[in-house]
């Protein structure tokens, strides 16, 4: 019976998580994208900053994944991981933007490298 | 006796070969024309939404990286239920990551509330650089916070793509069906990759992780239209790893910001030349 109520809790805890360092600050955002958003014209200016401060970020995003990587991208070294990237960006560019191609191209680079680094 | 023709690989060749196969994998659906009488009702535009799942090449993209995402919080003891309500809830892959990893190695609710809100402050430039486009006069603020909630990079690099193809009256439909679908196809994904965890070596779950950072640049890439987008990109980049030296914990936004501006003031000075 206790069991059954730990599980509960637990469950939850973790629920509570959820919406607290997941739900709560990702939604935050967009809401106030629609909220403070609302009067921007499709062709202003604004836009284009707007747009240009979106891919920056995003632009860090990257970066950190990249930088400080989680889990087990973690046991790769640093340079197979850039060079990695590098590959798959010059097959993007190659094969003029094919998005599949600079992928598979990136992954099988690390793939090859981890593979002989052992 | 007459040579056979020497096979090199040319960049023509490479691209022609790339092309050919990525239409196996991309299997094109086209969308009507914006006149087609297949677009007069609301549900015909959520249904060519969920449809437009299979024309994109950044679906196979989510399945794996979703795939991981279930995997990673299989090893972190969360459970299914779990991920996959942080799935439809979050919707965010790097914000997932980042929540479950972060938990998952000790850190405090407030730790992680504070790492995932940085790197989510993306969304709310994409909200509104996304949302003029499907709106029209007789739209609600409420008639758009569904399709706000699915806005993350794969449907805004989609929208981009898709919408001028869909007459405007219907693009909130046709969002809410891409939305549903995407979003389906990662609690499949999660599924899979929960229940595969255990299975999964190490090296397979390093060439997942590396997907995200990998479409990201990429999609973000093919999305870039003017010099100011470009500049972004490169610019924020470079300026990130210099940010971080001075540990503000918000260096995302920082170098978000100043490389953004940098980029529109470069794109301004441009047109006045």
């Amino acid at each position: 019976m206790s069991d059954l109520v730990g599980h509960l809790l637990g469950e939850w805890n973790a629920l509570m998580v959820l919406v607290i360092a997941g739900f709560l600050p990702n939604e935050v955002w967009r809401m106030l994208g629609l909220w403070l958003g609302g009067g921007v014209d499709e062709g202003s200016e604004l836009l284009v900053w707007v747009r240009a401060v979106a891919t920056a970020i995003l632009a860090g995003v990257i970066a950190q994944i990249l930088l400080s990587p989680p889990g087990a991208l973690a046991s790769v070294p640093g340079w197979l991981r850039y060079a990695a990237v590098a590959a798959g960006f010059a097959a993007f560019v190659i094969t003029r933007r094919s998005i599949f191609a600079g992928v598979v191209c990136g992954e099988l680079l690390l793939l090859a490298g981890k593979w002989w680094l052992g | 006796m007459a040579d056979l023709p020497a096979v090199r690989l040319t960049r023509v060749a490479l691209t022609s070969v790339m092309r050919a196969t990525t239409h196996i994998f991309r299997l094109p659906v086209p969308l009507p024309a914006l006149d087609s009488p297949k677009w007069q009702s609301p549900v015909r535009a959520f249904a060519w939404g969920l449809r437009s799942v299979a024309s994109t090449v950044l679906t196979p993209v989510l399945f794996a990286t979703y795939l991981g995402i279930g995997a990673l919080a299989h090893d972190t003891h969360f459970s299914l239920g779990w991920v996959l309500a942080s799935t439809a809830l979050i919707w965010a892959g790097p914000a997932q990551i980042i929540l479950i990893s972060t938990v998952g190695s000790g850190a405090t609710v407030l730790q992680a509330a504070v790492a995932v809100t940085v790197s989510a402050i993306r969304l709310f430039p994409m909200v509104v650089s996304v949302l003029p486009m499907m709106r029209t006069p007789k739209t609600k603020r409420r008639h758009l916070v569904l399709a706000t909630h699915f806005i993350a990079v794969t449907l805004w690099v989609e929208c981009f793509r898709l919408l001028p193809q869909v007459p405007r009256e219907r693009r909130i439909a046709f969002t809410h069906g891409l939305g549903v679908g995407l979003v389906s196809v990662c609690l499949v994904a999660n599924t899979i990759g929960y229940s595969l965890a255990a299975n999964l070596p190490q090296l397979f779950a390093a060439a997942i992780l590396l997907l995200t950072p990998l479409a990201f640049l990429l999609s973000t890439a093919r999305n870039c239209r003017q010099l100011a987008d470009i500049l972004a990109l490169v610019l924020g980049l470079a300026l990130f790893p210099l940010v971080t030296m001075l540990h503000t914990g918000v260096d995302i936004l920082i170098s978000g910001v100043s490389a953004g501006t940098i980029a529109y003031g470069v794109h301004r000075w441009r047109e006045r030349e």
